[in-house]
């Protein structure tokens, strides 16, 4: 990967099944942690009103913006409500259950 | 190596076509770009009138997401416009810069609204004097819609279909609405005057006012639209103008690229652009042998012609033009208009039956013992057969009449089974009973299941009775009801009752363990978390394994989420009643959070707006009251009246009872939210008849129950219950309906829509009368539910999961490494 990775944090640190925003080099990021032990990262705002993401309900597949229910898909952004997609940024979890974003 | 193939225009003509050229197998054969001026995918105009009345959201009108473009390889540069086509390089150049390269080129540009030089339209700064509007995208949609909010009146320039949609739209969010039109009756494109002046009754019985002969000659107003001048020198206030006065094709690139326009551009019946081997047009901008349409039907012809056509699946394929028979909803009245609007020739037959006080008018024109024009106004029960024997030549029944009504003879089976394969059914979306067949033949049975394959019937919504009829013939009678439509949630295949019997067999005490049980391949499904949560909060009560994820965010931070991602906080004020001591506190937070807005609710309580997620702890800590729920799915407050202490009229202790009620089921979670009121006369100052729950006060001491009142979006008075003699009574019958409520309420039903459907007397037998044995069980569970009731801003000491109050925006900044 030549994306330089960033530390955000640990993973433990977002509660399973939720999100949290960041902000890396001037983008806002919202990380979530799936139930499956994966994390997706995309851009933290919707691209319909700006709503939270990072607030927003996930299941192993899509994101639902808490402001009007809009979805996007967490591996590649795009929308399944007719929106413009999200960026998607890729992750790494180190060993010791640190987590890097590649910007 | 695949043909590039770039088409001009995302709308309903330049996708629609795209499908079909995929469908044909021409991903392998051509890489596919498109352009599209509107920044979205493809979206069905048609649809955007239910937007504006606001039937339907902008999510529900998308047909392709941008996520089909990119599984299908297409390349779609979305809010770009393409400025010039160079037809010898064979190359486009659009508005970002980008030069395109084809072989094949599709122009489907649609068109725009024309818009009459009227004086005081336009305004030099901003294009439109402000409080001017089109309709024809989205962007002109929700501009109306916003500039709606907070104006109270609109004309509209046009009466035709478009305006009158557009009044009924703008009606519809509380505005005045006038229609100014300059022909002598409504929607003279279609309708001769007898039906529009029917038509016209109709709109005016709706409460919109219709102006005919009416030119406009002026818009007034200096900073923003004050009214217009009509040329009879009377002047209309309002606040907003809606010009809807036709449409113009959008030529222009093709004209300067050198392609032959007239009023569209010149095609011949392969939707070649003429002399030109490798371009085509489709859509509102084409015009073939000498028509150009303005309706969808004709272009779903047009784009399978084309894409048999440039795939090579058919090389024979020719458009023939189309015989347009509309079948519309305009402002609420169905419309159905094709060929001649009344005789032409002196031996033409003619047959009319028009009842305007009932707003109904049907007539057919019949010549040498053809169809070759009908209207139908109100009822559309006929429309199918007239279509179809207008499009074909049918033989006609001896007695013309019967064309128009049903004269004890064919039932709707026998009309579905007569429908030929290729008549077509959905006009909105091109599907005929042939498509409608297919489906049910490969297996989908149920007819909202064929309306999502085929997407018949996704449009105006007319034909949906004809589709339903046609899936039930072609299902021999045996359709199934939409599995989804009976699931609680949609990520479980079960109903409400099934879904509570395996939970409780299972004893699936949180959400992810139903997902591991009950989904389909243990799939967690995020649409379907905040149901479940609410279920299994219900069910376990104290014993439920609370996953913070299954929770809304309302509920991860007990507080309601607003548009710009702060959090409005209610305290809890029971009964509405409240102290200096809390006004004070309340006005410190209010002072030292400064809180942006400060308000009064309808539910007698005071809303702090504005508020920080990271504040949220602090804020409670420092007013020191309990949570007033006024963000869940659950009970919300009791109104109540100043009752007996202070009232002259009082007859019962409205506010102890109203502070009972809320004290005991606070935070309550149900399938949707909970509103009650306690009022101590029958003068109803607390407006317990439009509850979920109401109770008055009546002579005698005695107490009435009312259940499923509304007075939101929907407004019902509530059903009487019962009437008790004490305060204890109502409390125990309160805490019955409200478990029977949540035990059997599909999620995110209201009371007004749970009480008419189970029926009030069904109601009154279980909970008052106990005809089934369960009311001590009922008790039992709500006081479990209460017991297990604990203030949830209590969290706010200790948050629950790391970083439950972070800000989600604006963010935390992560150090460079
Ligand atoms: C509110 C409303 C209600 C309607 N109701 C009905 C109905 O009930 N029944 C019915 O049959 N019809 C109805 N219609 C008409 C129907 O929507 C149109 O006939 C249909 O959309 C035409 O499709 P089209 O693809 O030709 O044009 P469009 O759908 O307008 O698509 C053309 C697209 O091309 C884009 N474009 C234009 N120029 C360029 C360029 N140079 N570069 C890139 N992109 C460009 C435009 O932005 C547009 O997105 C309604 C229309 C409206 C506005």
């Amino acid at each position: 990967m030549t994306a330089e990775p960033h530390l955000l944090g640990r993973l433990d640190e977002i509660p399973v099944g939720e999100g949290r925003a960041y902000t890396v080099g001037g983008e806002q990021i919202a990380v979530f942690r799936l139930r499956d032990g994966n994390a997706r990262a995309v851009s933290a705002l919707c691209t319909h009103a700006g709503g939270p993401l990072a607030d927003g309900q996930i299941d192993g597949d899509i994101v639902i913006c808490p402001l009007h229910q809009h979805m996007f898909e967490l591996a590649t952004g795009c929308s399944t409500t007719g929106r413009p997609p999200l960026r998607t940024y890729a992750l790494h979890i180190d060993p010791d259950g640190h987590l890097f974003v590649h910007l | 190596m695949r043909q590039r193939l770039v088409v001009i225009g995302n709308g309903m003509a330049g996708a629609r076509t795209v499908e079909e050229i995929l469908a044909r197998g021409g991903g392998e054969k051509f890489s596919i770009t498109m352009f599209g001026d509107e920044p979205y995918g493809n979206y069905n105009r048609i649809m955007l009138s239910n937007v504006l009345a606001g039937t339907d959201d902008e999510a529900e009108i998308f047909l392709n997401g941008l996520s089909w473009y990119t599984a299908n390889g297409i390349t779609l540069h979305a809010g770009t416009r393409v400025r010039r086509i160079d037809r010898f390089a064979r190359k486009v150049y659009a508005d970002d810069g980008t030069t395109t390269s084809y072989d094949r080129l599709i122009i489907a540009t649609g068109s725009r609204p024309f818009v009459p030089d009227i004086p005081g339209v336009r305004d030099a700064k901003r294009g439109f004097h402000q409080g001017v509007f089109t309709f024809r995208t989205i962007d002109d949609t929700r501009n109306m819609l916003r500039y709606a909010r907070g104006h109270h009146s609109a004309v509209v320039i046009g009466g035709g279909l478009l305006g009158l949609e557009a009044a009924r739209g703008l009606q519809s969010h509380g505005l005045d609405a006038t229609v100014v039109h300059a022909g002598g009756h409504l929607m003279n494109q279609q309708l001769d005057p007898q039906a529009g002046a029917v038509l016209k009754r109709s709109v005016e019985r709706l409460g919109i006012t219709v102006e005919l002969n009416a030119r406009t000659t002026e818009i007034r107003g200096t900073e923003k639209v004050t009214g217009i001048a009509l040329s009879d020198g009377r002047v209309i206030g309002c606040d907003m103008v809606v010009i809807a006065a036709g449409i113009r094709p959008n030529t222009e690139v093709a004209q300067a690229g050198g392609l032959v326009v007239e009023r569209g551009v010149v095609v011949d019946d392969q939707m070649r652009a003429v002399g030109e081997p490798g371009i085509y047009a489709v859509g509102e901008c084409a015009q073939h042998r000498g028509q150009v349409y303005g309706v969808v039907a004709p272009l779903w012809e047009q784009a399978k012609v084309l894409a048999d056509h440039i795939t090579g699946a058919d090389p024979t394929a020719a458009y023939h033009g189309s015989r347009i028979a509309t079948k519309l909803k305009v402002a609420g009245v169905n419309v159905a208009s094709m060929g001649l609007k009344g005789p032409e020739r002196e031996d033409d037959e003619f047959v009319v039956v028009a009842e305007p006080s009932r707003g109904m008018y049907r007539c057919v024109v019949v010549r040498d013992g053809r169809l070759v024009g009908a209207t139908l106004v109100d009822d559309l029960s006929k429309v199918a057969f007239l279509m179809q024997a207008f499009d074909r030549g049918l033989p006609l029944p001896e007695e013309r009449v019967r064309l128009l009504f049903d004269l004890g003879a064919p039932s709707a089976e026998t009309s579905a089974a007569e429908l030929s394969d290729d008549a077509q059914v959905c006009n909105c979306n091109g599907v005929s009973k042939a498509d409608l067949v297919a489906a049910v033949k490969d297996g989908t049975r149920s007819v909202t299941g064929v309306m999502d394959t085929t997407r018949a019937g996704k449009g105006c919504g007319s034909c949906r009775s004809l589709v339903a009829q046609i899936v039930e013939w072609a299902a021999g009678g045996e359709t199934e009801e939409d599995p989804s439509a009976g699931w609680y949630v949609p990520g479980i295949p079960l109903g409400k009752p099934e879904l509570m019997a395996e939970i409780r067999a299972r004893g699936l005490k949180s959400v992810s363990a139903v997902f591991a049980e009950l989904a389909p391949e243990g799939r967690e499904d995020a649409k379907s978390k905040m149901g479940l949560a609410s279920l299994l909060r219900m069910m376990w009560a104290g014993e439920y394994v609370d996953e913070r994820d299954a929770r809304f965010i309302n509920d991860r931070v007990h507080a309601n989420i607003q548009k710009d991602g702060t959090f409005s906080v209610v305290p809890q004020m029971k009964g509405g009643c409240t102290t200096p001591d809390q006004l004070r506190r309340i006005a410190d937070v209010a002072d030292k959070y400064q809180v942006p807005l400060v308000k009064v609710t309808g539910g007698q309580r005071i809303d702090l707006l504005g508020i920080r997620k990271e504040d949220l702890p602090a804020v409670w800590a420092d007013l020191g009251m309990p949570s007033g729920h006024a963000y869940g799915k659950s009970f919300r407050t009791v109104k109540t009246c100043v009752g007996l202490d202070f009232c002259r009229y009082g007859l019962g202790d409205s506010t102890a009872l109203g502070i009972a009620l809320e004290t005991r089921f606070q935070g309550l979670e149900s399938p949707a939210k909970m509103k009650l009121a306690v009022t101590g006369c029958p003068r109803n100052c607390a407006e317990a008849y439009v509850k979920d729950l109401g109770v008055v006060a009546v002579e005698g001491g005695r107490w009435e129950i009312y259940v499923g009142g509304a007075a939101g979006a929907h407004i019902r008075k509530g059903d009487l219950l019962a009437t008790v003699g004490t305060a204890e009574e109502v409390i125990t019958l309160t805490g019955r309906f409200l478990q029977y409520y949540r035990e059997n309420a599909n999620w995110l039903e209201r009371t007004y829509a749970f009480v008419p459907r189970v029926g009030i007397e069904r109601i009154r037998e279980i909970v008052v009368d106990d005809a089934d044995g369960i009311a001590a069980r009922l008790d039992e569970a709500v006081q479990a539910s209460v017991d297990a009731y604990r203030d949830p801003w209590q969290e706010g000491r200790e948050p629950v999961t790391p970083g439950q109050f972070r800000p989600a925006l604006p963010l935390l900044v992560v150090p460079k490494p």
